[in-house]
């Protein structure tokens, strides 16, 4: 559905009298899928939203190439618009509008007739449930419907893919947890998704595939899980009184599905596995097994801020 | 035919915007109004004229043209406005054609200034100028191209700029020596010799003889066309200016 090959964008900032050469995008190689949400993670200013600028033709990249739904992002922008829609991050509505309005005018203006848009904009007020405020101005909606007018606008169109920069910041939890479903459903009517967020938890939940991006470059990509096991696997921590600590560690170190198998200073053992689900029943066999008085079992999962960690030296939460 | 369809689309979104708050039209009114009852009495033993008529065919082109050019140099604002909200982001992810954007707005300026001038010329009415209306058409026509090129000017600005902090000052640099030197509140028939040189640089001195032949009856006038001439081109230059900083990437 997307694919981009060395898609790169520098800005020329002033500073006084310097003008410095920021490169926002060095170089992004990007394969998303047909029907999958796929997310950008990664902190402010990494260069998620100028990539999506790029792809959704707002501004043109300095080198590099890309095809979204089968068109050309380089010479046929035109055709590219007709197929994508666009969320952007700061809002797209005007307080002084009625959500109707907007929805009309943006169909309007993709070409689609006066009774259509009409038709399009009653079905879309009704799926977002904002037909009871669609004819009240967008300044007196909560952040939560005006963040659905928004959505509801990038695809009253019926694009093939749609872009959503940053879709929840800023929202409440409630509406947070509500907007995922928006977007799990803007899936099932067969839209691809492509979403940034600075938000690890959303990444993780929301999205089929992820690309983590840091100073303008991807840094790893693949499913949330696939990232996770790619850095160290999973760890189980087996609390165990000090005696038996090195018999436990003697049994288990010869088992398959252990790595790498640490003793914790005052008793205990630290098991690097690849999958934690299937390593925990075979431990306590084996240790009940032979007698062992277990006292807990942990499962560490890493975090996609650990993937950060690994890849980039920083924790997502600090950058 | 699209470009029409979009123009025409953009033109009635702004249209109704605009008269859901018709604050526009009393402000739009109030000053000029102010102009007529309270300045335009000083003119006639100021300018020498015969009578208080004859000072309005002098005085209100002038004042129309600058109703003209300020009405449309600060429209620049409302855009900034839009821009901050994510409007124009918004169409400029449509296929819809980037001209479109900037005419349909700056035809609603021309449409709303129209509405004001016509208002303005019924009151001076009252007071006695009398225009011949196949004239006055003409005049308008002026007024239309010179808010055609202020808005789109400004529109342009803004897009450049896209801060209020600097559009205000720069637009007001722009208007006040424009203002000063195309004769608009007194004819510049009293300038000294270097001050008319000057004038003569000014596209809207030309504009403001011209309009001024045409409500004095005086078709035959070379400033009629001359004026007409000049506005006409740089308007399309306003326009094709302005519309690229559509197209351009804008954040």
């Amino acid at each position: 559905m997307i694919e981009t090959r060395g898609l790169r964008k520098s800005f020329r900032s002033r500073a006084g009298r310097e003008t410095k050469t920021v490169d926002a995008v060095r170089g992004v190689d990007l394969d998303v899928a047909e029907g999958e949400i796929f997310g950008f993670l990664g902190p402010n200013g990494a260069g998620k939203t100028t990539t999506l600028r790029m792809l959704a033709t707002l501004i043109e990249p300095d080198g590099g190439q890309a095809s979204i739904a089968g068109a050309d992002l380089r010479k046929d922008p035109a055709g590219v618009r007709r197929r994508i829609g666009y969320v952007p991050q700061g809002g797209s509505t005007w307080d002084e509008s009625t959500a109707r309005e907007e929805l009309v005018l943006q169909a309007r203006l993709y070409g689609i007739t006066k009774a259509d848009a009409h038709r399009r904009a009653a079905r879309a007020l009704d799926a977002f449930q904002l037909s009871e405020y669609a004819d009240r101005k967008c300044k007196t909606y909560s952040g939560g419907q005006r963040r659905r007018v928004e959505i509801a606008l990038g695809i009253i169109h019926e694009p093939k893919i749609v872009f959503l920069d940053e879709p929840t910041t800023g929202l409440d939890p409630q509406s947070r947890a509500h907007m995922w479903d928006e977007i799990r459903r803007l899936r099932t009517e067969g839209m691809t998704v492509f979403i940034t967020t600075h938000y690890l938890d959303e990444a993780d939940a929301l999205c089929d595939r992820i690309a983590i991006m840091d100073h303008g470059e991807v840094v790893a990509e693949g499913t949330p899980a696939e990232l996770k096991r790619e850095i160290s696997g999973e760890v189980v921590l087996v609390g165990l009184d000090a005696a038996s600590t090195p018999r436990a560690a003697e049994l288990l170190d010869t088992e398959a599905y252990v790595s790498k198998l640490e003793t914790v200073d005052d008793g205990g053992l630290r098991l690097y596995v690849d999958e934690g689900a299937v390593a925990i029943p075979q431990v306590l066999r084996r240790l009940d097994h032979a007698g062992l008085d277990l006292r807990s079992i942990e499962l560490h999962r890493p975090s996609l801020d650990d993937v950060f960690l690994t890849k980039t030296g920083r924790s997502l939460r600090e950058s | 035919m699209k470009l029409a369809r979009d123009t025409w689309l953009i033109f009635q979104r702004q249209a109704q915007l605009l008269l859901r708050n018709p604050v526009w039209l009393f402000v739009g009114v109030f000053q000029p109004v102010m102009y007529l009852l309270l300045f335009a009495p000083l003119l006639k033993p100021a300018l020498n004229a015969p009578t208080q008529a004859a000072a309005y065919k002098i005085f209100v082109p002038g004042l129309l043209v600058l109703l003209a050019i300020f009405g449309g140099l600060f429209q620049g604002f409302g855009l900034i406005a839009e821009l901050r909200a994510g409007v124009i982001e918004r169409s400029r992810v449509t296929p819809v054609s980037r001209l479109a954007l900037l005419l349909g707005r700056s035809l609603r300026d021309v449409v709303s200034l129209i509405a004001q001038a016509v208002i303005i010329t019924g009151l001076a009415v009252l007071f006695d100028l009398r225009v011949f209306i196949g004239y006055l058409l003409l005049a308008y026509l002026m007024l239309a191209l010179i808010a055609l090129m202020t808005s789109a000017v400004s529109y342009g600005v803004a897009l450049k700029v896209k801060s209020e902090d600097a559009l205000a000052p720069l637009m007001n640099t722009v208007a006040q020596p424009v203002l000063l030197l195309s004769g608009i509140l007194l004819p510049l028939t009293f300038a000294p010799g270097w001050l008319q040189g000057v004038a003569k640089w000014n596209p809207f001195s030309w504009a403001v003889d011209g309009t001024r032949a045409l409500f004095g009856g005086d078709l035959s006038n070379d400033k009629v066309w001359q004026g007409l001439g000049i506005i006409t081109v740089l308007a399309a230059a306003g326009v094709f200016w302005a519309a690229r900083q559509f197209a351009r990437s804008v954040r």
